[in-house]
């Protein structure tokens, strides 16, 4: 009885395996076979390299915004969330409670307002601009994911750094650092995750066809050409736009699972 | 994703490490935290506390795309009696059920199958999870061909099956079901992995007892699983409520809106770039926010009631 059950497990996991993987694999193959790959099986790809500005641009448009995004993500919750666990500074329960009020507020909300916001700054229509509000939208997972890990350092490995002569910058800086790199690892994931994938933000805030970031420029290849889409180019867009994702996040795949046990979540 | 928790602000008092001239380094310690926390504060300040404020400020005022604004009273308002509006808040609501059930159902399934360290159950776990990493616009596109390509392996098996052609994307109703089922392909992984830490917590000697005393698997499942689960199974239901009344990436792409599939945010989007008033547009987002909050706050209530 239990060996048939396991056995009935086994063929239910493996089918799920592959209606899981069959989407992105039949992806993969269309975009390198059929008439319009040619015989190379490059077709596809060589027609969504010469589309719009040209697939160059639109992939150094995403990697400006996930850079920016992750740099401004990492360094404010690094220090911020130091400060929290470590610094007793006037508003800092005003600033947590605020930080984390960014959840309760879905910022699709809010990005007619942002949309002026940003014209007003001057960042209108700006990859920066986009990934500054990027990284502000990670700021509570990033500030909490900080905080727990400052907090799950011995206070002891600070102050021999102190007594040894650091200031607190220095050992904060030589010494800190080293232990909470994890987090800071799982914190970079989230933030490059969620910029290089975003599609409404830049689909408002960007206005010009050559600052486009990707999922906005295939969103323009499947929805611009009226009635006859090129699907070899958009599976091949599809393939560019999620191997970076895929690839990075199987490497990186405890740190996503860390960010899940280290009890952001549990509450 | 973290909304849920109960803001706990139990940073340590780190007491100075040199008892000589505390005050001095009290002081610097206050400085500094106020300097490494600024950026943050300054962030959140300009992108989140004043958009806003802002977005309060243009409810009440007859703000077009382009050209100069002036306040109007609630005027912004009468969009939420829109028939377009009302629309889109009945096709939002029937959407976020569905997902929610069949997410939840499908997920939970997912968790309880890969819960347990068997030879092959790490390679199941990265597969269902796989789809999370690639982006929901991404998703919606590679669905988009999967759905209007006659050759696609989707059409391909329904054909198999004996369904002949099926039209995914043609009615109100089957693209609601298509979008469903995308969904749930890209987003069941995530959940799966939010109850899996939910099941693992659950201690193995409950499980034990229960066996110990006669009970059997459903029984097990329905008396002991699922009570344990519940803050868990709700913190689930929490953001996949929160996510699919903000929908927006999955029914912009894949239907643009027709057959009466526009969501609420689309309803947004059409009012602040395609009748290009922003003031109608921040009123409907006033409205929409005030709803998520007593959403959430209600179900944070409830979540915290059960942990205890």
């Amino acid at each position: 009885m239990n060996r048939v059950r396991a056995a009935g497990l086994h063929v239910t996991s493996a089918a799920l395996v592959v209606l899981f993987l069959l989407p992105l694999l039949w992806t993969l193959y269309s975009s390198l076979t059929g008439r319009e790959a040619g015989d190379s099986g490059t077709g596809n790809y060589r027609r969504l390299a010469d589309y719009g500005s040209g697939l160059g641009t639109y992939l150094v448009n995403t990697t400006v915004v996930a850079l920016v995004a992750v740099t401004v993500t990492v360094v404010a919750t690094t220090l911020g969330g130091y400060a929290m666990a470590r610094l007793a500074f006037p508003g800092r329960t005003l600033l947590f409670l605020v930080t984390l009020a960014i959840l309760m507020v879905p910022y699709t909300t809010i990005l007619v307002p942002l949309y002026i916001l940003l014209g007003w700054l001057g960042l209108q229509n700006s990859l920066l601009g986009l990934g500054l509000v990027m990284a502000v939208l990670q700021l509570p997972f990033g500030l909490f994911m900080m905080r727990n890990s400052f907090e799950a350092l011995p206070v002891e490995l600070e102050e021999a750094a102190l007594i040894d002569g650091c200031s607190i910058g220095g050992a904060l800086r030589r010494v800190l650092l080293r232990g909470v790199l994890p987090g800071v690892v799982t914190v970079a994931l989230f933030s490059f995750l969620a910029a290089w994938n975003e599609f409404v933000a830049p689909l408002i805030f960007l206005t010009d066809g050559e600052k486009f970031t990707l999922p906005v420029a295939l969103f323009n290849l499947q929805s611009g050409s009226l009635g006859s889409v090129d699907f070899g180019a958009l599976q091949a867009g599809v393939v560019v736009s999620a191997l970076p994702c895929v690839a990075v996040f199987l490497v990186l795949q405890r740190y996503y699972v860390r960010g899940f046990t280290s009890g952001a979540l549990k509450g | 994703m973290v909304s849920l928790l109960p803001p706990r602000v139990s940073a340590p008092e780190t007491p100075a490490p040199a008892p000589r001239r505390r005050g001095s380094i009290a002081r610097g310690r206050r400085r500094l935290g106020i300097a490494y926390a600024a950026p943050m504060a300054v962030l959140v300040a300009v992108f989140f506390v004043i958009p806003l404020g802002l977005m309060l400020w243009m409810s009440v005022s007859h703000w077009p795309l382009v050209g100069a604004s002036h306040p109007n009273g609630v005027e912004n308002y009468d969009a939420l009696s829109d028939p377009l509006f009302l629309r889109a808040v009945w096709f939002t609501l029937k959407y976020t059920l569905v997902t929610t059930v069949v997410l939840s159902l499908v997920a939970f399934g997912l968790a309880l199958l890969v819960q347990h360290d068997r030879r092959g159950t790490g390679f199941a776990r990265t597969v269902f999870f796989l789809p999370s990493a690639v982006g929901l616009a991404s998703t919606s596109l590679l669905f988009y061909g999967l759905f209007n390509t006659d050759s696609s392996a989707l059409n391909h098996l329904v054909d198999f099956l004996g369904f002949g052609r099926v039209d995914w994307l043609g009615s109100g109703g089957n693209a609601l079901g298509s979008a469903v089922g995308m969904i749930t392909w890209r987003f069941a992984g995530f959940y799966m992995l939010i109850l899996m830490t939910g099941l693992q917590s659950i201690d193995p000697a409950l499980y034990e007892a229960a066996r110990i005393d006669g009970a059997n698997r459903w029984q097990i499942l329905w008396r002991v699983t699922l009570p344990l689960l519940r803050p868990t199974l709700a913190l689930a239901m929490v953001l996949s409520l929160t996510g699919s009344l903000l929908a927006f990436d999955q029914f912009f792409i894949l239907t643009g809106g027709r057959h009466d599939t526009a969501t609420v945010v689309i309803d947004i989007y059409r009012e602040a770039f395609l009748s290009q008033d922003l003031g109608r547009a921040a009123a409907v987002s006033v409205a929409t926010l005030a709803v998520l909050i007593v959403v959430n706050v209600a179900q944070l209530r409830l979540i915290r009631r059960e942990g205890k």
